[in-house]
């Protein structure tokens, strides 16, 4: 099986959030970056499913910076067996954009199954991976909890408001990957060893126009200072009133 | 005319409160622009239509088939792209279907996909849109330089308000359906069947402060005085304790809920729970802790021991909504 899995640098969910001097960049000073998490699900299973054809590859394929390297070394120590960086020189702001880039790397190579997160933590558009398949004209299911791929074809499983949706489609597919599909592995002294020795092959891209121009980045609008009410059970009826005649939601 | 294309989410036939969000919105923007709205509704032939034009439809287009049940995304994408044809936006609400509908659609338009929308507005002729990123920690401001876009609208920001218009109804030709294969064989209903975290006006969370997954009842309880408009969340912590369900998660890794009321009992307000509820309108916090950080961003807050409180407040808020 040869499966390639669409990987994120992002900043780590617990990085204070600084905006760069020009207003619309994150201040990257002192902001770690780690392998998106919903990425990790897509490497796992990715390997999982590698292992149990005992045969294929996974390649893993990250479009960013240079510093983008250093996560493909982290997917390569998870097991994946190569990389590929898509290096652009500045952050894309449109998915469309992302994800057709990403759909020329991934169109030539034979692949039967491509697996990307639900949504990077950063800018969380949740879209990449359904865009990929739309620009290959590949069937895809997005936000999958559990998958089973069995000859030729995948049935997956995906949650939506008050229940599951269940989706066939014959490979070869794309896939993205929600929390619940697997426990990703954290990568072991022997891999993070190994996968200094991995190909990584890196490939400079052009980063078309797009139809969206960042304009403006600032931190959330601030909530006006709330209020502790009381102590115990006999504030409920302060609360009751707040929600009534101040923030009337009751 | 320009015309603004709202995608109208449908469940079972019935006209979801988030197609009203979408259609108020698209009435917003179309009167900024002096544009018309084509609300779009794709499903089984019956579907009442009637609120789409009392929320500002000008035109509703109808596509129905009998396999239309559930949500085919070949057909909804097809269907979808003939009928944004001369648009300068289409919007869809953020859901699940939303969520896999706009990135396909926006692939085969070749148009830019702004996810996620929380405001949108328009400058000089320019749609700008404004969006959460760093899950939260920041807003995004962007401008729309293609001459058509796809937007994608974060459920509970856009109040649904009736503006009536004509909202002439016509059937809608089929177009010729591409699809790549995928195909949706059927939805298993959750056992709960009650009200989705991601779309109730009211959430009541908990975590890991209800000390064992039997107690939660107490938040059940408090839910049910909300009569049917409030759903149970849950922190992280309880859901990979097992005590609840990975569907009630609200956070990073879990759903992100925009009510008008969320409730946080036994809940820290971890950076990553924030994530997925900062943007609620009003946000209650109940914890023993006084310097928990969910005290930070809530409105209201009561320090003390959730088993004492929970059972006052919903005894409190059953008698509210009874006078
Ligand atoms: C990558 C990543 C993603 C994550 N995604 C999510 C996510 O999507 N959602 C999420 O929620 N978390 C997420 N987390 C986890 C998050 O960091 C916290 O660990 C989690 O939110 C804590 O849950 P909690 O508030 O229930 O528990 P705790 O932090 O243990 O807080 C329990 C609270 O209950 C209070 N308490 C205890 N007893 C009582 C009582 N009797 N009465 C009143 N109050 C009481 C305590 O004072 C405390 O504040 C993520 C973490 C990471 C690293
Ligand atoms: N720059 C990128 N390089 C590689 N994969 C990406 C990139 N951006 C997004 N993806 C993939 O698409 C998924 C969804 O991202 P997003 O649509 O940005 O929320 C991510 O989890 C990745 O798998």
């Amino acid at each position: 099986m040869k499966i390639a899995v669409c990987i994120k640098r992002v900043p780590d969910s617990e990085a204070r959030i600084k905006i760069g001097a020009d207003g619309v960049s994150l201040d990257e000073a002192g902001v770690k970056f780690v392998l998106n998490p919903y990425d990790e699900f897509a490497v796992e299973e990715a390997l999982k499913l590698r292992d149990a054809a005992g045969q294929g590859e996974v390649v893993v394929v990250s479009l960013g910076t240079d510093a983008s390297q250093e996560t493909i070394r982290t997917a390569l120590a998870m097991g994946a067996d190569r990389g590929v960086l898509l290096k652009v020189d500045r952050p894309i702001a449109d998915p469309v954009v992302a994800g057709s880039l990403l759909a020329a790397e991934l169109a030539e190579a034979g692949y039967d199954l491509i697996l990307a997160g639900k949504l990077a933590i950063d800018d969380a558009t949740h879209a990449v991976g359904t865009i990929v398949a739309e620009k290959l004209g590949r069937p895809s299911v997005s936000a999958v909890a559990h998958l089973t791929v069995a000859d030729g074809s995948l049935t997956a499983e995906r949650e939506i408001e008050g229940g599951t949706e269940v989706v066939t489609a014959p490979l070869p597919a794309v896939v993205t990957c929600d929390k619940g599909l697997n426990e990703p592995r954290y990568p072991a002294l022997k891999g993070i060893m190994a996968a200094k020795k991995k190909p990584l092959e890196i490939k400079a891209v052009n980063v078309p126009e797009g139809g969206l121009r960042l304009v403006g980045l600032a931190p959330p609008p601030e909530r006006p200072a709330g209020r502790i009410l009381g102590e115990g059970p006999d504030a409920v009826p302060a609360l009751i009133e707040a929600l009534r005649t101040e923030a009337k939601v009751l | 005319m320009t015309t603004i294309l709202a995608v109208c989410e449908q469940r079972g036939g019935t006209i979801k409160r988030v197609a009203l969000e979408t259609v108020t919105a698209a009435r917003t923007l179309a009167d900024a622009m002096g544009a018309e709205v084509h609300a779009l509704v794709i499903g089984r032939a019956g579907i009442a239509t009637e609120a789409l034009a009392a929320h500002g439809a000008d035109k509703v287009l109808v596509a129905s088939g009998d396999d239309f049940h559930l949500y085919q995304p070949g057909a909804w994408t097809s269907i979808a792209v003939q009928a944004a044809a001369g648009c300068r936006a289409v919007l869809v609400a953020a859901t699940a279907m939303g969520r896999d509908l706009g990135p396909r659609i926006a692939a085969r338009l070749d148009a830019p996909l702004a996810a996620d929308v929380t405001a949108l507005e328009v400058d000089a002729g320019v749609i700008q849109v404004t969006r959460p990123v760093y899950a939260g920690k920041a807003h995004a401001r962007l401008a729309v330089t293609a001459d058509r876009v796809v937007v994608t609208l974060r459920p509970n920001n856009f109040t649904p308000r009736e503006r009536a218009k004509a909202g002439a109804v016509s059937a809608m030709a089929l177009p010729a359906i591409t699809s790549h294969g995928e195909r949706t064989v059927e939805i298993k209903a959750s056992a709960r069947a009650t009200l989705d975290v991601a779309e109730a006006p009211v959430v009541v969370s908990g975590g890991r402060g209800f000390k064992e997954p039997a107690h939660f009842a107490l938040l059940e309880a408090l839910a049910e005085a909300f009569g049917g408009q409030a759903a149970v969340g849950a922190s992280r912590a309880v859901v990979d304790a097992g005590w609840r369900p990975h569907s009630e998660q609200v956070g990073q890794t879990g759903k992100t809920v925009s009510p008008n009321l969320y409730i946080a009992v036994g809940i820290s307000g971890a950076i990553q729970h924030l994530a997925g509820m900062r943007t609620a309108r009003t946000i209650v916090a109940i914890n023993k802790d006084k310097d928990a950080p969910i005290f930070k961003v809530a409105d209201y807050g009561i320090v003390g021991d959730l088993f004492d409180i929970i059972p006052r407040l919903t005894e409190a808020v059953r008698h509210a909504r009874s006078t």
